[in-house]
């Protein structure tokens, strides 16, 4: 009976048992995660095809009118020219940038270089906060509380300036392009934020100290050497909050009036790509359901190479950084 | 923990010659956070001459030259005691301006620095623009003077709009040199502005301070004891203390402090006994 197996360090037969077993093991998860990957992709062209499809008629119809045609009528046969809702959606995220850009970068810089250590955590927990309000929210906000505000206060004070004319003519009303120029520059503040604090952090303190050893002072610090070093970075930045602008949905359907026309003023009414899709969705007889695809269709276009824009312009601040 | 303050006694030997004096530390001490990072130092630095902090790890030669132009007032919790005279001006309680008190003492950095975003022409011109110069004309010419101070102008004045980060290491160096010198400071600080290059640059950098100390004054943290040797004139040897804090063990001319130290505890370093 020598069955007494010896603790052998050459026991090949043992080492191989493992590694067959183990091969066959990994085979099944393989299998899981090349299925997983494969179905997502299948996903993305039956989503985009089924868009194109449901879009075709529209297209087909209308071609190049669809995006130079300034006449919309929905709930029939149109016509179907949308290029007011593209200028809508254009200018509406423009206001966003114009308000957010600038107090997104001072707050960045405040965050990282001014503000108390103690007070910086809170300062990032609001950020995150902000980014975490569902867009619902910002909508009743701008509804309840800007609408008044910007009727009341901001469109005299503004028309009083031009004595009613263009860019702060228009009805008293508060439902505007500028509303929901508002409304969605709080919303991208979030993204602008953080993104521009986590690419400006990366600029080396050497640089920093090497400004401030040559006698400038903070401001010339920030706007010589900190803000130039991480440029790529904050138009990355940007570029993603201006991204979240352009696809915004409900809370601009809620602030901008619903009403599709050629904007005149910073106080028209009107309508994006994306609230006009939520809008009228509900009315989509004749050609107009194929309509509104052929907006999401345009509307992808623009989203998706913004973001391809961003993502060129982020990963190139990473690698220079 | 108990904090013991035995007080090091200091030999300082300073040279028979009587040179104009550039900047005298009297007890300064430096803590961050309460805790002291270096104690009680007292010498002077003499005008248009190199002066070296030498010392082990951990000794606050670095941290004593961030002392001398301010630098830690970007450190929360920073606090400088004692007295820093810049001629007569106290630096930390008389109303000088931190801006102006760095023009005047510019400072060269362990690795090189140069803005990446700037040329070669504009980080030379750099602090001059934060001083509110304009003029092409001046900058043309300080760019000109500086480079050449800095031994770079022949091999860089037909690529002046390259951007900075191009140039080679010990190039690059010699540009943070171009770019500190452009502003005309009185004294020139250098925290170990070697470190980062190889020997060939190193001889470069060393030969290039002693041209330098001829219009500013040198004060230059080194590891290297060899370059102390080398470069400077006066030194002083700093070691850290039973509580962590760096001390001033001795400060004389360079040459007792390497041929004929007062304290043993110098000896022993020179010796390499330690370090």
């Amino acid at each position: 009976m020598m069955q007494t197996k010896e603790p052998s360090f050459n026991g090949s037969s043992e080492v191989a048992e493992r590694v067959s077993h183990s091969a066959t093991s990994d085979r099944p998860y393989k299998f899981v995660l090349k299925g997983a990957a494969f179905f997502f992709g299948a996903v993305v062209l039956v989503f985009v095809w089924s868009v194109l499809q449901a879009a075709w008629p529209a297209l087909r119809q209308n071609g190049f009118h669809l995006i130079t045609g300034t006449s919309w009528v929905a709930g029939g046969n149109g016509p179907f020219g949308a290029f007011a809702l593209i200028a809508d959606t254009l200018i509406t995220t423009l206001i966003a940038l114009l308000i957010a850009v600038p107090i997104g970068i001072s707050s960045a810089l405040a965050l990282l270089f001014l503000v108390p250590p103690k007070f910086r955590t809170i300062g990032a927990s609001l950020v995150e906060l902000l980014a975490a309000v569902p867009s619902v929210v910002y909508g009743l906000w701008g509804l309840w509380y800007l609408t008044p505000w910007l009727s009341h206060t901001v469109q005299p004070f503004l028309a009083g300036i031009t004595g009613s004319q263009f860019p702060f003519s228009g009805p008293q009303q508060g439902f505007s392009l500028l509303l929901a120029g508002i409304v969605l520059s709080v919303m991208i503040l979030p993204t602008i934020v953080a993104i521009s604090r986590d690419v400006i952090s990366v600029v080396p303190v050497d640089l920093i100290e090497g400004g401030l050893s040559l006698g400038a002072t903070r401001s010339q610090v920030f706007t010589k050497v900190i803000l130039p070093t991480s440029k790529t970075g904050i138009m990355g930045a940007i570029v993603l909050g201006a991204g979240r602008a352009l696809g915004e949905t409900i809370a601009v359907a809620m602030v901008i009036g619903s009403n599709i026309q050629m904007p005149k003023s910073l106080f028209s009414t009107g309508g994006t790509l994306a609230s006009t899709i939520a809008t009228e969705f509900g009315d989509a007889s004749g050609n107009t359901g194929a309509a509104l695809a052929a907006l999401a269709l345009i509307l992808m276009v623009i989203t998706a190479s913004v973001n391809a824009f961003a993502r060129v312009l982020t990963n190139r601040a990473k690698a220079t950084a | 923990m108990e904090v013991v303050t035995t007080k090091t006694e200091v030999t300082t030997n300073m040279p028979t010659t009587k040179n104009e004096i550039a900047m005298q530390l009297k007890d300064v001490s430096v803590a961050f956070s309460g805790r002291t990072a270096v104690r009680d130092v007292t010498f002077d630095v003499e005008e248009k001459k190199v002066t070296s902090l030498i010392g082990p790890s951990g000794s606050g030669k670095t941290t004593l030259l961030r002392s001398l132009n301010r630098l830690h007032d970007l450190t929360k919790g920073a606090v400088v005691e004692g007295q820093i005279l810049l001629g007569d001006t106290d630096i930390y309680n008389d109303k000088l301006p931190t801006t102006l008190l760095r023009s005047r003492i510019g400072m060269v950095f362990q690795r090189p620095n140069p803005f990446p975003t700037m040329s070669i022409y504009d980080n030379v011109v750099s602090g001059l623009r934060f001083n509110g110069i304009k003029k092409k004309a001046l900058l043309d010419e300080a760019v000109e003077s500086s480079l050449i101070a800095a031994a770079l102008w022949d091999s860089v004045k037909g690529r002046l709009k390259n951007g900075g980060t191009t140039l080679s290491g010990g190039e690059q160096q010699r540009l943070c040199i171009a770019r500190a010198l452009a502003v005309e400071p009185e004294i020139l600080l250098m925290d170990e502005p070697t470190s980062s290059l190889d020997p060939i640059s190193t001889k470069a950098i060393e030969d290039l301070m002693g041209e330098l100390k001829n219009r500013v004054t040198i004060v230059i943290v080194t590891h290297n004891m060899q370059q102390a040797a080398r470069v400077s004139d006066n030194c002083a040897f700093l070691l850290m203390g039973d509580d962590r804090a760096g001390e001033l063990i001795e400060f004389a001319e360079t040459k007792k402090i390497f041929n004929n130290p007062s304290d043993p505890r110098t000896l022993d370093y020179i010796q390499g006994r330690f370090g």
